[in-house]
């Protein structure tokens, strides 16, 4: 049986957020391929930590632990997964498209010769018919990610050379837990067959690492501004009614390449995904990489001055006008009716 | 440092997704790649950057420049040069075409061994066309050396290790690696140097084989003169590059669709900055909850 494998991130204690995330969506394509959801946890002092992931429906963990792996290392973690992979031959491996995921992965794919697709938005299951040697393929996984410019989706799908490997950003999957009971089975790697003293040629000799400041992803309310917003200085109207309504400040990568807005608050395909229950897009003209990112939330407005921004198909509601004369009118208005 | 370092720089021309603007599009939803500017990767040039400055304190290293593309990505390589890099390949073929990143980076570390011996390799973390940041990692892979990805800064280079600070998510990390290694610089790494009017000057000839094949008599005359006008090219024989694992025959991923995204409209409302219909929809909200 060929099952799917979710690499799990695991730091100071705790698995990654996108690696249980993750592990939701691998428990549901796994019910629908009707085969086990499996997850690679690698690292230092691993005790108990299958209490984190059993419960997202994990039938097998194979727990890779020794002291030398308390942070992680691009070269012992790539053969360690390696030979987990060559071992038990998943047909599906995810990721989180996080700075270890996007380290990791690409190696691992290079040594198995498989394919890799980055900063997938959905993930399906389907069949594939190619024509030229009348094959049909079953069950293959739909990695689907919006491509390059305008509003285009491509659906990419490795036939031949497996195991499926996709990064996932995260916030894109919903994390769901299964049964808080869920107990499924601990295969232990041993660790020192595999690596080798050439594994640790490269040496970590500092980290700096802090909670991060924002947090737009747990944000109910979200302000975003785009390139229309026009400056750095603009953005503090954001700012100002963000903090009025308890919301954060998110921004498109426009923004962010602009200098407006540091990349932290970039929301899209390839920074944050969002649910808020309040989206107000100002001055974004909605290209797919970035309503990829925000099409979820319960509700969008747009403020755009061009009429037909695509954006505004998706919107609840539309206002025409320029940013540096709606928002003010929003601050004005909010502060005059509340309470 | 007595050893002359040699430094390989991998930098890609992409077309400028940052300005896709509304002429951009065909009617049937695909880019015109044509409308688009190519520039030099964004992020390639802060690579290159990084590998400046490791030669501006070791002066007898040796940059090479390396792009894979077709012929006008000969344009890279020139800027390159004029930033102070000492020579470039490039790497082409029609064999290359639908390569997607292991068959990329399998041509990529067959180019870098046919260079010979190497201490460092430098590459931007990722190409805006793509925003895979795979090709680096995978070159490492093919080549057998560690990588390095995130890279911001170099802390130090001995004559045969580097140290280089990573920009992480929450934070910075740092790393020492022996030689050889393959480094992927980030955005937040230092802006590249502007050209060098020197540089500009000494290469401004500079063109590949294929360039001058449409070149005037006595710009053949210049170029015999003066060798270091001239560009290599490197093919998929020059390299020694088995076809199997090139272009789509090369390549596990496929593309099975392309869909254009239609949005389904909503029902949205309408309004404009008036101020009693700004005020009407605050009030609105406040009073369904969703704010206040
Ligand atoms: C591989 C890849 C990944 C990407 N990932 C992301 C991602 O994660 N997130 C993301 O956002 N983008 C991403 N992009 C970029 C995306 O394609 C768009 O280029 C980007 O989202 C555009 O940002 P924007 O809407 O702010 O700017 P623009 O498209 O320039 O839109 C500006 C809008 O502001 C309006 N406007 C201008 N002035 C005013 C004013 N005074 N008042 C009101 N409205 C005004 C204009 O009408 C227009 O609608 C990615 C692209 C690629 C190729």
């Amino acid at each position: 049986m060929k099952n799917i494998l979710v690499y799990c991130e695991f730091e100071d204690g705790l698995i990654g957020d996108v690696s249980l995330e993750l592990l939701s969506k691998g428990r549901k394509l796994a019910n629908q391929l009707n085969c086990r959801l499996e997850a690679a946890i690698i690292g230092a002092n691993l005790k108990g930590v299958e209490k984190q992931v059993f419960p997202y429906g994990t039938d097998v963990i194979y727990m890779a632990e020794d002291a030398r792996l308390e942070h992680f290392l691009n070269l012992p973690h790539s053969a360690i997964l390696q030979h987990i992979i060559r071992e038990n031959n998943p047909q599906i491996v995810l990721f989180g498209a996080t700075s270890v995921g996007r380290d990791i992965a690409p190696r691992v794919a290079s040594a198995l010769r498989c394919g890799l697709t980055a900063d997938c938005t959905s993930l399906e299951i389907g069949d594939h018919y190619e024509k030229k040697s009348d094959t049909t393929y079953k069950d293959l996984l739909y990695q689907i990610r919006p491509a390059f410019g305008g509003n285009i989706v491509a659906t990419i799908i490795n036939p031949e050379m497996h195991p499926q490997m996709a990064t996932v950003r995260e916030g894109v999957m919903k994390k769901e837990i299964v049964d808080a009971n869920f107990k499924g089975k601990i295969v232990k790697v041993e660790t020192e067959k595999i690596l080798n003293d050439t594994d640790f040629v490269v040496k970590i000799i500092e980290r700096h690492l802090e909670k991060s400041k924002v947090n737009i992803k747990n944000s109910g309310i979200i302000i975003a501004g785009g390139y229309g917003v026009g400056s750095k200085e603009n953005f503090n109207l954001l700012f100002e009614l963000a903090a009025l309504l308890g919301g954060e400040v998110g921004g498109s990568r426009a923004a962010v390449d602009a200098g407006y807005i540091e990349h932290e608050r970039q929301i899209g395909q390839t920074g944050v995904t969002v649910r808020p229950k309040l989206y107000i897009a100002c001055g974004i003209s909605g290209a797919i990489q970035h309503t990829a990112g925000m099409n979820e939330s319960a509700m969008i407005i747009s403020i755009n001055n061009d009429p037909h921004a695509p954006i505004n198909q998706i919107a609840d509601y539309v206002i025409n006008g320029e940013i540096a004369d709606v928002v003010p009118k929003m601050i004005k208005f909010y502060k005059k009716n509340s309470k | 440092m007595t050893k002359k370092l040699k430094i390989i720089v991998l930098a890609k021309q992409v077309p400028d997704t940052r300005n896709v603007g509304k002429d951009a599009m065909k009617a049937d939803g695909t880019v015109n790649r044509a409308v688009l500017p190519a520039i030099f990767n964004p992020e390639d040039l802060n690579a290159l950057e990084m590998a400046l400055r490791v030669k501006d304190k070791n002066p007898n290293a040796e940059i090479t420049v390396l792009t894979m593309g077709p012929g006008r990505a000969a344009e890279i390589i020139r800027e390159g040069l004029y930033r102070g890099a000492d020579r470039g390949f490039l790497l082409t073929d029609r064999k290359f075409a639908g390569s997607d990143t292991l068959a990329t980076s399998y041509a990529i570390s067959c180019a870098v061994k046919k260079l010979g011996e190497f201490d460092l390799i430098f590459g931007g973390r990722q190409a805006i066309d793509g925003d895979t940041a795979q090709v680096g990692p995978q070159a490492a892979e093919k080549l057998g050396i560690p990588q390095i990805t995130y890279a911001e800064e170099t802390l130090e280079v001995t004559n045969n290790s580097i140290t280089v600070k990573r920009r992480l998510e929450r934070g910075t990390e740092t790393v020492k690696a022996t030689f050889p290694v393959l480094i992927t610089v980030t955005g937040s790494a230092a802006d590249c140097r502007a050209r060098n009017a020197k540089f500009v000057m000494k290469y401004k000839h500079a063109r590949t084989i294929s360039e001058l094949a449409d070149a005037a008599e006595d710009y053949i005359a210049l170029k015999t003169k003066r060798p270091y006008l001239q560009i290599d090219e490197l093919s998929v024989a020059d390299v020694q590059a088995d076809d199997t694992f090139l272009g789509l025959s090369g390549s596990p991923t496929k593309v099975k669709a392309i869909e254009n995204v239609v949005f389904i409209a909503k029902d949205a409302k309408v309004l404009s900055n008036a101020n009693e219909e700004i005020e009407e929809l605050m009030k609105e909200l406040i009073a369904n909850h969703t704010i206040g």
